[in-house]
């Protein structure tokens, strides 16, 4: 058990020393100074440029950044849509898989594209390896918009009056070529030698020691799995993401998939600091993150560690903890762990099955996706952020007295609009789409062409934990994580359907309001630092943001959790 | 409509630099590795057993037992059971795994079950169980194959993985039925 500790807490030490020079090196990377990958990047990048004739050189202001960013990611939902619904007789299918249907084509190219991966397929038996390779395609581009987004925020956020933001495509392939392609290619390279097959052979069949035929599904699985994490897409090659042996084959591999998600949300935060020479600011910011994150790791591993009361009472020992939907090679610590890691950052990617969690580590990882800021996924983690900054500005201000201004500009009416909407957004898409499916559960409402039988019939469990399934599923799809509890029938039109809907509004959105409000601010005139002057550096402000997050998620959020895992944890208690 | 040309050609390019020519460097790559990045297996007398990373149904008297699977160690389909830990149902399956398994083991006490024995594994296909687990089950093994159950017992404790500094402990399932025979 101490092993397991000492290995969570070596991993998350580790990550935090490595995300600082990481940091600085995206910090170089978005300035436009030279890297140690140029020679081999400046011409593929120039080449791709002229033949596609896109200037990669214009400066745009933040409509012309918005409009580059959704016109591409349009482009690819019609590419990879069509090439799942089509993918069985498509080539690289080698297993003959078959083709999706509409709904669930629809909700997969959707959740690869706004970088979620919610899976309503199994990979084993639902993708093609054309159909993986589209979503790999996908898992590298929705985490270089993402981080292209934060990029304009960065250059937004300079000491200056002005329109000119850089150009989009610029920041997306620079993030995409200097940042995700050689950090997957070093995961994926781990995974190759620590047993991830890497091959386009399809299934092999073979006879057990105990003489069982079975067939074992294999793929290119070790690249797909590098971009996965690092690109906090989470969406998994195998059915069962990394909870599978392939996918995950060690404590090892585990730390550097581990490690893999969460360098780059640490590693924005400093590349901030070091981006606008204001390290402190960015220190403050990653303190807030990281308490927020130790108050949801330390419940989830602690009741991990302790096991399931209701088998404790069979008379079991748990002295490995609690064991159902988990691995024996990673052990209740560092599931318990990942299960946050996955969830506070938007990777998705599960190395145990949340389902089975104990109730209040379901409750911690609800709360890791409602609040969604802490750290956050590449790049839109910092838009999250960058909304509660803006409300605690506002709020300090008006509660001292001051103008309210951030980085030297004044916030006004519609910047606080704009962010107040995209904070109740999120609320208001989980709340409500788990209302509409509680509504139908609690009728048991026959549901048509919805979904195949009646509505109680997709629940894998009753009661409150059941209703905590559908809350899931809500707030991941409006979190853009991408886990579940998977026990949820949700390869339906119901539910694909609805999800979709949710995935493309909780993406976009929280996109689209931040880069509005830091391209207005940006605008505006800058006003000097002077004694009057709302610190944002300081721990009192820290405290505030902290503040203003913990009002917003507990109360939009805790009634939910209330009737979901916190009734759960005292049925069983 | 220059817009739209101008997409489509880009999309076409970063096509080809993620999911052709990435995916091909990480093939080349993997020749290098075990089994050229096709899985490690395991072979016995030159036929191959199974892989190495991917844990098998046993339940002969004569063999260490694996984790219960949700989905009966179909290897081209990993599941967990996904069973919340309030389940009344749930709850029942486990209490009827306890009771089948002291059973089969008349000579243990429930006490001496570990919880990986009893509960589903997230994939359905753990290859590893705890040292525990597989101590618990030397007697019937040692019974089944006349052999000393010191012996036996000496095997599986060769066979446990300990980590050094971090980690958990673990007996691969098919490693130690494999030494065994």
């Amino acid at each position: 058990m101490n092993t397991e500790i000492l290995g969570v807490i070596t991993v998350f030490l580790l990550t935090i020393v490595l995300a600082i020079p990481v940091g600085k090196y995206i910090a170089k990377v978005y300035k436009g100074d030279k890297t140690l990958l140029d020679p081999i990047f400046n011409p593929i990048e120039r080449l791709i440029f002229k033949i596609s004739g896109i200037n990669d050189k214009e400066e745009m202001n933040w409509k012309q950044h918005l409009k580059a960013l959704l016109s591409v990611n349009l482009g690819w939902f019609i590419l990879c849509f069509f090439v799942l619904l089509f993918q069985g007789s498509l080539p690289l299918n080698p297993d003959g898989n078959p083709s999706m249907s509409a709904d669930l084509a629809f909700n997969t190219a959707i959740s690869f594209v706004v970088n979620c991966n919610l899976q309503h397929y199994s990979g084993e038996s639902g993708l093609s390896y054309l159909g993986q390779l589209m979503l790999m395609f996908l898992q590298f581009v929705s985490a270089g918009v993402g981080m292209a987004a934060a990029a304009m925020v960065f250059n937004a956020m300079k000491e200056r009056t002005t329109e000119h933001l850089g150009n989009f495509y610029n920041y997306f392939i620079k993030s995409c070529t200097r940042i995700l392609l050689p950090l997957s290619a070093i995961v994926a390279v781990v995974l190759i030698f620590s047993g991830t097959p890497m091959t386009f052979e399809g299934k092999d069949s073979i006879t057990t020691l105990q003489g069982d035929t079975v067939e074992v599904s294999r793929g290119p699985a070790a690249a797909f799995i590098g971009i996965k994490h690092i690109g906090t897409n989470g969406g998994g090659f195998f059915g069962v993401n990394s909870a599978h042996p392939f996918e995950n084959p060690t404590y090892f591999t585990n730390a550097v998939e581990l490690w893999a998600q969460l360098i780059i949300p640490f590693a924005m935060i400093f590349a901030l600091g070091f981006y606008l020479k204001k390290r402190k600011f960015s220190y403050v910011v990653f303190g807030v993150m990281t308490i927020g994150f130790l108050l949801l790791v330390i419940p989830t591993i602690s009741s991990e560690l302790n096991g399931n009361p209701a088998i404790e009472r069979m008379g079991i020992t748990q002295t490995t903890g609690a064991m159902e939907g988990k691995e024996v090679r990673f052990g209740p610590a560092i599931s318990g762990f990942w299960s946050i890691a996955t969830t506070v950052i938007s990777t998705g990617s599960v190395n145990s099955m949340h389902d089975s969690s104990m109730p209040m580590s379901g409750a911690m990882q609800l709360l890791a996706m409602m609040v969604n800021a802490f750290y956050g996924g590449c790049g839109v983690g910092w838009l999250n952020f960058y909304i509660f900054i803006i409300l605690a500005v506002f709020i300090s201000g008006l509660m001292v007295g001051r103008t309210p201004e951030f980085l030297g500009k004044k916030i006004e009416a519609r910047e606080v609009k704009i962010a107040a909407f995209i904070a109740i957004l999120h609320p208001l898409l989980i709340l409500s789409g788990t209302a509409l499916a509680s509504y139908f559960a609690a009728n048991d409402t026959p549901m048509g062409y919805w979904f195949n039988g009646n509505a109680t019939s997709w629940l894998n469990n009753p009661s409150n934990h059941g209703f905590s399934e559908m809350l899931y599923e809500f707030t991941s799809s409006a979190a853009n994580n991408g886990s579940g509890f998977e026990g949820l029938g949700d390869n339906n039109p119901f539910w694909n359907i609805t999800t979709g809907i949710v995935l493309l509004l909780g993406r976009f959105l929280p996109i689209i309001g931040p880069l509005a409000i830091a391209g207005l601010l940006a605008n505006k005139k800058y006003i000097p630092e002077s004694a009057g002057t709302l610190k944002t550096d300081t721990t009192i402000f820290g405290i505030m943001v902290f503040a203003v997050i913990a009002i917003i998620a507990a109360l939009s959020f805790f009634p939910a959790l209330a009737l979901g895992p916190l009734a759960e944890y005292f049925t069983i208690k | 409509m220059k817009n739209t040309i101008a997409i489509i050609k880009f999309t076409a390019l970063i096509v080809i630099l993620f999911a052709v020519i990435y995916p091909l460097a990480m093939l080349g790559i993997a020749q290098l590795a075990p089994n050229k990045g096709k899985g490690e297996t395991i072979s016995v007398n030159g036929k191959v057993v199974g892989y190495q990373k991917i844990g098998q149904k046993f339940d002969k008297a004569n063999y260490f037992w694996g984790r219960p699977s949700a989905v009966d160690y179909n290897a081209a389909g990993s599941g967990g059971s996904n069973k919340g830990a309030s389940n009344e149902d749930y709850l029942a399956q486990v209490q009827k795994r306890i009771d089948t398994f002291l059973l089969v083991h008349p000579y243990l006490k429930k006490a001496d079950i570990p919880s990986d024995m009893v509960t589903a594994s997230g994939s359905g296909l753990d290859p590893n169980i705890s040292p525990q687990g597989a101590l618990i089950q030397v007697k019937r093994v040692a019974e089944a194959r006349k052999l000393p159950e010191e012996k036996v017992k000496a095997l599986v404790e060769k066979m446990t993985n300990k980590p050094t500094v971090m980690g958990t402990e673990t007996v691969n399932v098919l490693e130690l039925n494999i030494a065994l025979d």
